[in-house]
């Protein structure tokens, strides 16, 4: 009786015409919803998208279904009414660089062309969940970078400041205000002492793979396609415009065309005949067991490369540099699982009790100044978004709706208007470190 | 990672530091040079998902530069040459 009713349902569905068909398909999230659910043996739940094939055409085609990507059609949508919209991804939906960084969000840059970028995506991701109905445990915990040398404090104490002239919180904390929430770091170290740390206490950490969930429902429940398992394997393009892309599921035409494969950006613009300023590299990450809460907040270690933060589970999750190498293997070496356990042992000695869940790599664009790129090409209709670097997570709500701005309206958007390709030509770089063009820097 | 030094034997990837692609021994003349063709060189890379040129520096060894050949897909190291070699031939085939 059941299985026959479904049938008929699928039926009518199926003569339904498309927005119908969507808004049969999409289901608000509740506290009721749960709780009915749970009275009806969660019976009612439905896929949280579906699994379209590709349409011959679109508007707009976004290449990569990670979490850029996702956001990027979910603003499409959602904020400039776009339609015909379709992200295709190579394999399955945020299971890139989304699922694979340390979860942590923060506006903590120093320069102008960075800083009200950030400050915009902290503020997207304060209304995040109920923009996309969708509980992705967006958790302002709060981030301290601790300071360890005189010089350090004036650098935090500027860097603080460039941040709440940008409208950002920032706090300078005192040696005796760390100790208080963080007890058990190692203060006294003859080496490193800790003197104080610059906090934003808006930072925090969300659960990375709802991100690409919580896109991904918001995108497909406002008509736009996300096709799995399509690989961009070539693009059309003729007199100096893109046509559309090849792909593993045939030739899909667009009028606009946007890369947001960070990771793989210069394998993908390689299809237009492009050369990056991009080089890949592996970062690695790592989570230990399950312990006690013991870490309330984010906390970076200034005298190496070393963060960490704690799951919700009881994981530590920490990290530090990039291996420093190119690399698309998504795996890394052991000298540096060895340099940021060394960087956890001199900030927190007790971490050594501690063992190693798991660690992992994933595959960074690292650009020649250490900012990202979300800008148009000289191909007309194909716009490009990458070189994240290893900051890309908590960019990724500002990334969708800068790109989504740009593809929509043609102009960057006012808080991205500095991440241009035509930047190291200029003389414009954005580089926070200050290393010129040595990627494995940044 | 192991690096097979020419001089050296096997050597730990640790006793060196990476420039980068192997590329970046070919500057154009700055005198004759458009800024464009300076800029490709500086600034954009070929960043190939397979075997990549590339120079390291041996810093806590002989202090050589050298060539290295590797597949950036899985790490592997096919060819190491010294990039005072490389640079020779470079220059007697212009």
């Amino acid at each position: 009786m059941m299985a026959e009713m479904g049938l008929v349902a699928a039926r009518e569905r199926a003569t339904l015409p498309g927005t119908m068909r969507q808004r049969m398909h999409h289901m608000r999230y509740s506290g009721f919803r749960v709780i009915a659910e749970a009275l009806r043996g969660h019976k009612g739940w439905t896929p949280a998208w579906r699994d379209p094939v590709p349409q011959a055409a679109y508007d707009y085609v976004i290449v990569g279904g990670g979490g850029h990507g996702l956001a990027t059609a979910h603003y499409l949508a959602k904020e400039f009414g776009q339609a015909r919209i379709a992200v295709l991804e190579k394999g399955y939906l945020g299971g890139g660089n989304v699922g694979r960084n340390t979860t942590i969000i923060r506006s903590n840059y120093l320069l102008d062309g960075n800083q009200p970028f950030y400050e915009f995506s902290l503020k997207l991701w304060e209304g995040l969940e109920q923009d996309f109905n969708y509980n992705a445990m967006v958790s302002q915990r709060g981030i301290i970078n601790l300071i360890h040398t005189d010089g350090q404090r004036d650098a935090y104490t500027r860097r603080g400041n460039a941040m709440m002239m940008h409208g950002a919180d920032a706090e300078l904390l005192n040696r005796d205000q760390v100790r208080a929430m963080y007890p058990f770091l190692n203060f006294d170290n003859a080496r490193f002492p800790i003197k104080g740390a610059l906090m934003q206490r808006r930072g925090g950490t969300v659960r990375h793979d709802a991100v690409a969930w919580g896109y991904a429902r918001g995108a497909d429940s406002r008509g736009v396609d996300l096709i799995q398992n399509c690989e961009v394997t070539g693009m059309r393009i003729e007199n100096g415009r893109i046509l559309g892309v090849e792909t593993s599921r045939g030739f899909i035409g667009a009028k606009k065309v946007g890369v947001a494969v960070a990771g793989s950006s210069s394998r993908v613009m390689a299809h237009a005949g492009m050369r990056l300023p991009i080089e890949s590299h592996v970062l690695q990450a790592f989570v230990s067991e399950g312990l006690k809460p013991v870490i309330d907040g984010v906390m970076t270690f200034g005298a190496g490369h070393f963060y960490v933060s704690q799951s919700d589970k009881g994981g530590l999750v920490f990290g530090g540099d990039i291996d420093g190498y190119n690399s698309y293997a998504q795996r890394g070496n052991l000298p540096v699982i060895e340099d940021v356990a060394e960087g956890g042992m001199a900030l927190m000695p007790m971490i050594g009790r501690a063992r190693l869940l798991r660690a992992w790599g994933g595959i960074m664009d690292m650009s020649m100044d250490g900012s990202p790129i979300i800008d148009k090409t000289h191909i007309d209709g194909l716009y490009f978004n990458g070189g994240w670097c290893y900051g890309g997570f908590k960019a990724t709500p500002a990334s969708g709706w800068c790109f989504a701005h740009l593809l929509a309206r043609d102009v960057p958007h006012p808080t991205a208007t500095a991440y241009r390709f035509d930047r190291f030509l200029k003389g414009r770089m954005i580089d926070e470190k200050g290393q010129g063009a040595q990627p494995n820097l940044h | 990672m192991i690096i097979n030094h020419p001089i050296l034997g096997p050597r730990d990837a640790q006793e060196f530091v990476y420039l980068g692609d192997a590329s970046l021994m070919n500057r154009p003349d700055t005198m004759t040079a458009g800024i464009e063709a300076f800029h490709d060189w500086l600034y954009t890379r070929d960043n190939p998902a397979g075997l990549h040129r590339e120079l390291w520096y041996h810093e806590q060894g002989d202090r050589s530069w050298l060539v290295v050949t590797r597949n950036t897909l899985t790490h592997e190291i096919t060819q190491v040459e010294l990039a005072r070699d490389v640079a020779l031939a470079l220059r007697r085939s212009k």
